[in-house]
């Protein structure tokens, strides 16, 4: 029994064997998942995997790194519209060549405007990427012939392999491709921020003088967390691309900023697992309000923005009752629960909790 | 005419109005070190209030009465019951409150107001006017704008340079502990600063209104510009803010008229990156440096 747990520790207490163990767990349960319910839900699960790339990546930037951004939305634009112009005029490029695409173009404005980004602090970064947000759909408005001006680009869905099958449902087939794409997501960002970069993030954060005093690179780390963000964004957009099936800037206004915000600071302000609880609500809000308005036969003006209502009451009642979220609750009553009985699993300080701070859960 | 010579008159007007964006955040941000993000929205909900009451039979001046009052109640309402909740929290929750605020505004005028878009109605004609045999392309409307904006700006110079009440107010944004210890009700006076910064934001959305179309997302670039404008002028200074904001509706009416209306954000990014990398703390102020 004894030699049983140990060797389990062993495999277990390495950081990157262990999210490795939760990644294999989670993409058993979403394969299992996946063939069990419909199309329709499986069409539902990919935005709920899609929105958890953007939040997790946001939260990184946001929650870890104390850089507010408005622009993610901007930022899934210029991946949404990366994958549309590889996929326009019927070429065929495989998924993974689209994705890694939409990630690397991302990336490279990323650390553009990321440069600019760690030379700006509080009010000035949040003015500068809500100019990002609106500024860059109004682009894709002006160059028609590149980008399709209003109407937009259509994007091809990627039709499911062959050894799957004639008659493999396309949605389950997209679902599995945002499935991976959102566990590789959160296992380097996990295992990132698990090791030195996402220490010097939250150092940074914290307090930047200190951070430097400390051998920190100040500015390098705040690019480098805008820059992993901001891929997180690209990749996110080019699968929105997939989902949506066409591209179009009406689909990137600033209200899909603030969706990530309020998804980051409903799962909780600086954990990964906080966005991944966050992103669900942004796909299942709006189902339950236009199955309640169609119930209702509310006129489409109400039924449209009672969702986007509900995110601004949410985020306004959060900051003033309950800033650390979904995440935050839960770990406050775990710190509670291990401060009082003692049962740290990893043999933990007992009794000491920070609750103003809590480590990174992942 | 020239084409400079048109766009300039135009940059006066739209700058009259931007100044007035910028004017109503930098009053905010002085007062309480927010800035406030819903002022855009906050602004085009007053609009939309205005032009409800015009829909209804009353003349124009009383829905501009109505778009100014429920500025002023707007603003001392969001200041009492959510802004004062999380004075001392850190800012970046301020920031996502007044977001938050935006989001809801933005849902909530379509729900009230029906989703189509509406046109405003000027006060004044929007024809140019008449010098000699030829015609400027400056209107009656565009005077009244013009007009009405200084006249604010004056008032509130007034207000804060010769009356007790400004002085109070202004003692309460520089040193709140203090101000308190003198007697100050310096809560009063911060809900009166930011009724008065939305007032000015709602001036901003009704004159603005009849050159834009009317729909939820209306002030949004306006806020853009107005917040570029605001940084351009230092963030801390009115006046800075008034010059900022003209400035910025020069330029834009200039990246405007000769690239293409849709550029005009990209232009107010350009600028703001340009002036935050260069001169962070505005073109106007005093060099000081940050800690680090």
């Amino acid at each position: 029994m004894v030699a049983v747990q140990s060797r389990l520790d062993r495999l277990v207490r390495p950081t990157f064997g262990r999210h490795l163990l939760f990644a294999l767990a989670a993409a058993v349960v979403l394969l299992l998942l996946s063939s069990q319910i419909g199309a329709y839900d499986d069409y539902n699960l990919t935005a709920v995997a899609i929105f958890a790339v953007a939040a997790a990546g946001l939260n990184l930037l946001t929650g870890l790194n104390g850089q507010l951004s408005l622009g993610h939305g901007a930022l899934m634009a210029i991946g949404a519209y990366t994958a549309s112009l590889l996929l326009k005029d019927h070429h065929q490029f495989p998924v993974i060549v689209v994705l890694l695409a939409a990630v690397l173009s991302t990336g490279v404005i990323g650390i553009g405007f990321g440069y600019a980004a760690a030379r700006l602090r509080g009010p000035y970064l949040a003015g500068a990427t809500l100019t990002l947000a609106v500024a860059i759909p109004q682009v894709a408005t002006r160059y028609k012939s590149i980008f399709g001006g209003e109407s937009g680009l259509t994007v091809a869905p990627s039709s499911p392999p062959d050894w799957l099958g004639a008659d493999f449902p396309p949605e389950r087939w997209l679902a599995w491709i945002a499935f991976a794409a959102a566990i590789v997501t959160m296992v380097l960002l996990a295992n990132l921020l698990r090791g030195a970069p996402g220490r010097a993030f939250k150092a940074v954060r914290d307090n930047e003088a200190a951070a430097a005093l400390a051998g920190i690179n100040v500015a390098r780390t705040q690019v480098l967390a805008f820059v992993v963000s901001a891929a997180c964004a690209g990749l996110a957009g080019a699968l929105l691309a997939y989902w949506t099936g066409v591209t179009a800037p009406a689909g990137f206004t600033l209200a899909l900023s603030l969706q990530l915000i309020t998804a980051i600071v409903i799962g909780g302000l600086g954990s990964l697992a906080g966005a991944v609880w966050g992103s669900p609500v942004l796909v299942f809000v709006p189902l339950l309000t236009s199955g309640m308005a169609s119930r209702l036969s509310l006129p489409s003006s109400v039924a449209d923005n009672v969702p986007l209502a509900i995110y601004g009451c949410i985020l306004v009642i959060a900051m003033l009752v309950a800033p650390h979220g979904i995440q935050g609750a839960l770990r406050r009553i775990l710190a509670y629960g291990r401060a009082r009985w003692g049962n740290t699993p990893g043999g933990g300080q007992k009794g000491v909790v920070d609750w103003d701070d809590p480590a990174p859960d992942t | 005419m020239s084409r400079f010579f048109v766009l300039t008159l135009n940059g006066v007007t739209q700058g009259a109005i931007y100044a007035a964006m910028a004017l109503a955040l930098v009053m905010i941000w002085r007062a309480t070190k927010v800035i406030n993000f819903a002022q855009g929205a906050m602004a085009m909900f007053t609009t939309y209030l205005a032009v409800f009451a015009i829909e209804h039979g009353t003349p124009y001046w009383v829905g501009f009465l109505v778009a100014l009052v429920s500025g002023l109640l707007l603003g001392a309402i969001v200041e009492r019951v959510i802004v004062r909740p999380v004075e001392s929290a850190p800012a970046l929750n301020v920031v996502i409150l007044t977001l938050g605020l935006l989001l809801f505004l933005e849902a909530l005028a379509p729900m009230a107001f029906g989703g189509q878009i509406r046109s405003f109605p000027p006060a004044f004609s929007i024809v140019g006017l008449r010098l000699g045999t030829s015609q400027v392309p400056f209107s009656p409307f565009d005077l009244f704008t013009l007009g009405s904006v200084v006249a604010v700006m004056l008032l509130l110079l007034v207000l804060f340079q010769k009356t007790d009440l400004g002085l109070r107010m202004r003692a309460s944004a520089f040193n709140p502990e203090v101000s308190r210890l003198l007697g100050i009700r310096v809560g009063r006076m911060l809900t009166l600063g930011w009724a008065l910064a939305s007032l000015v934001g709602a001036l901003a959305g009704v004159l603005i209104a009849p050159s834009l179309l009317l729909y939820p997302t209306f002030m949004d670039d306006v806020l853009v510009f107005g917040f570029t404008g605001a940084v351009l002028g230092g963030l801390d200074s009115a006046v800075g803010a008034v010059v900022g904001g003209l400035l910025m509706g020069f330029a834009l009416t200039y990246v405007g008229g000769y690239f293409g209306s849709d550029l005009e954000t990209v232009g107010a990014l350009v600028i703001l990156i340009a002036v935050l990398m260069v001169r962070p703390s505005g073109l106007f102020s005093v060099q000081r440096v940050r800690q680090v």
